[in-house]
């Protein structure tokens, strides 16, 4: 992946729909632990999507998972959980919902295609990990996403991540879909 | 190859491709929603783009929240319709010739065999029911097809599930689909197409085959779909108003899995919450009581659908306890049904009947559920908060089991109302 370096030590990333946005290569935070097979109702409900204003999303993050998430999440937390997140309907209210919410990052045993498809588009940081469910609410990681390694901070046990396709590589690394096709109309 | 492998090798220019390969293809339709299409029309003009790619191959379907049912949405649905003038692309009004987008489509013609369609909406992949690959994706996905007339794809492996055997009275294409979710799981497909052959799939109609391909995205596939047959070809040739191409797996071709099912001896089916893959004989969820029923949605609002419920509902009530609530999924199969004598037959046995719409279904409007309500539903999604409260409950079901439920008011196998 991308990984050119940035003043300090830190490596940043180029998000894939805002281009002034930029993305920590390395993130630190809190773990939120959820199950499997968490659906795009759980992380927006339907009743909330006449408006597609981030901040508003944010507001109902996971509101049906646990009602009191959006108050409780911190900026850099982290979203883990098992199987098939974001499975369901196609609304890519979900990434941005997450996002705004301040999560630097969703890692699960396996993500739902679409869903896949829409954070790397909304330019939110997801990771497959099958160690995914060793992971519970509370614990501290850190994560490389130019390595794909993940650090069970307490135990500084470290666990490794599936790679990025390549394809998908070269989409990050071009600043996103929306920066890859601009260049193209032009 | 596969029927979707060389759907896709075709629009990709290819002579083969395989799974896992990273591919650009020319698609013939491009489709959003009034909740999907806001977005992909803001991320439309973030990339600069003046015009569509062809305006006679972008479609937008205000479906959901439609009629409008409050001030934000009126102004969602505003900002589609001056979209779609603008540039003046395919747009259904509310009444019209409009209804549901996964109904009208394919009933339009404007979905046909060996086409590449995609959609702002997960459910899109119920045009493979006509020999297409159709697929749903993200707004911003979409944008970048409406302006390119192209999108990239990874060729999916293609998993083919034989049905054979007799199945029994009652039984159609939502208890077929439900049940193989059930076998499967909600991820049994992930990232895969659902190829569905055997001699029951040969004898269901049209509109079961709509309803089987609509919920491929709930075993986690990217596409469901069907051979191209007679039935398909009588279906395309009266809507067609260009020329299309049909293609069909070769009899070598590469399968990652073949699941085969005897349905001889199956019940109809019923998925409990929360979850479409919580799936049971319909004998194991008798008794339970219910609140609301619900017959219609792009998964079973067609008017096999239709006549399904009203062959049960007629000369027979709708029981005092609860609220039967009937869509038909278009204004043609609104017509049709009431043609056929069926939407008289469901006001008088007391179920309310309303125009084309996704409202109930996805909890926005025309059928909310309050928190400890129970619902049964012929619609795709029994997801926690998915209809209305997060404390509801939703059964799905064929519109057959919905409709003798509804008069029984609990869950029922249809057998013991219809004698």
């Amino acid at each position: 992946m991308h990984s050119q370096a940035e003043p300090g030590n830190e490596e940043f990333l180029l998000s894939g729909n805002a281009p002034e946005e930029r993305y920590l290569m390395k993130v630190t935070g809190n773990v939120w632990k959820f199950g499997d097979d968490i659906d795009t109702d759980l992380i927006i409900p339907a009743r909330y999507l006449t408006t597609s204003d981030p901040n508003e999303l944010a507001k109902h993050c996971m509101e049906d998972a646990d009602p009191g998430f959006a108050g409780k999440v911190a900026s850099g937390d982290i979203i883990v959980a098992d199987k098939n997140f974001g499975c369901g309907s196609s609304r890519e209210h979900a990434p941005i919902a997450i996002k705004a919410a301040g999560v630097s990052c969703v890692i699960a045993k396996s993500f739902a295609r679409i869903f896949y498809r829409n954070a790397f588009n909304m330019g939110l940081a997801i990771l497959e990990c099958e160690d995914a469910d060793t992971f519970k609410t509370g614990d501290r990681l850190s994560v490389d996403f130019d390595t794909g390694e993940i650090i069970l901070l307490d135990s500084e046990k470290s666990y490794s991540t599936k790679p990025i396709p390549p394809f998908m590589q070269e989409l990050v690394q071009s600043g996103g879909l929306m920066k890859y096709i601009e260049k193209r109309i032009k | 190859m596969t029927l979707v492998e060389k759907i896709l090798a075709a629009r990709a220019g290819l002579i083969e491709v395989s799974p896992g390969q990273f591919i650009n293809v020319n698609v013939d339709l491009v489709m959003a929603h009034d909740l999907t299409a806001s977005i992909a029309i803001r991320q439309f003009k973030e990339l600069g783009a003046k015009n569509v790619f062809d305006p006679n191959k972008v479609a937008l379907v205000p479906d959901h929240f439609v009629p409008t049912k409050d001030i934000a949405s009126a102004e969602v649905n505003k900002n589609l319709r001056e979209f779609a003038r603008e540039q003046q692309i395919i747009y259904f009004e509310c009444g019209q010739k409009s209804g549901i987008e996964h109904v009208i489509l394919p009933e339009k013609g404007l979905v046909l065999p060996g086409d590449v369609v995609v959609g702002a909406d997960s459910h899109t992949c119920t045009y493979g029911a006509v020999g297409a690959f159709s697929t749903g994706m993200g707004s911003t996905d979409i944008a970048v097809a409406m302006a390119t007339g192209e999108i990239w794809l990874k060729v999916p492996p293609t998993i083919k599930f034989v049905y054979s055997g007799q199945p029994g009275p009652w039984i159609g294409g939502k208890d077929l689909i439900l049940h193989t979710i059930g076998q499967i799981g909600v991820d049994g497909a992930l990232y895969s197409v659902m190829e569905f052959t055997g001699s029951v799939i040969d004898q269901l109609t049209m509109d079961d085959r709509f309803t089987m391909a609509n919920m491929a995205i709930e075993a986690g596939a990217k596409a469901g779909v069907f051979a191209v047959d007679e039935k398909t070809l009588e279906y395309v040739n009266a809507r067609a108003r260009r020329p299309f191409e049909v293609y069909a797996s070769d009899p070598d071709a590469e399968y990652a899995q073949v699941i085969t099912y005897d349905l001889s001896e199956m019940e109809p089916q019923v998925s409990c919450p929360h979850s479409p893959e919580n799936t049971v004989p319909v004998s194991q969820t008798a008794g339970v009581k219910i609140d609301q029923a619900v017959i219609g949605s792009c998964t079973n609002g067609r008017l096999k659908d239709m006549a399904e419920a009203a062959q049960v509902l007629k000369g027979r009530q709708v029981h005092p306890s609860l609220r039967c609530i009937i869509i038909p999924g278009s204004q043609e199969v609104y017509l049709a049904a009431l043609r056929e004598g069926f939407i008289e037959t469901f006001i008088e046995a007391g179920a309310a009947v309303s125009t084309p719409t996704c409202g109930p279904c996805v909890g926005g409007h025309t059928g909310v559920l309050a928190a400890g309500e129970r619902c049964i539903s012929t619609t795709n999604r029994n997801f926690v908060g998915r209809m209305g409260s997060p404390e509801a409950e939703v059964y799905l079901a064929s519109p057959a089991v919905a409709a003798a439920s509804a008069v029984a008011g609990e869950i029922i196998n249809p057998e013991e109302v219809v004698r």
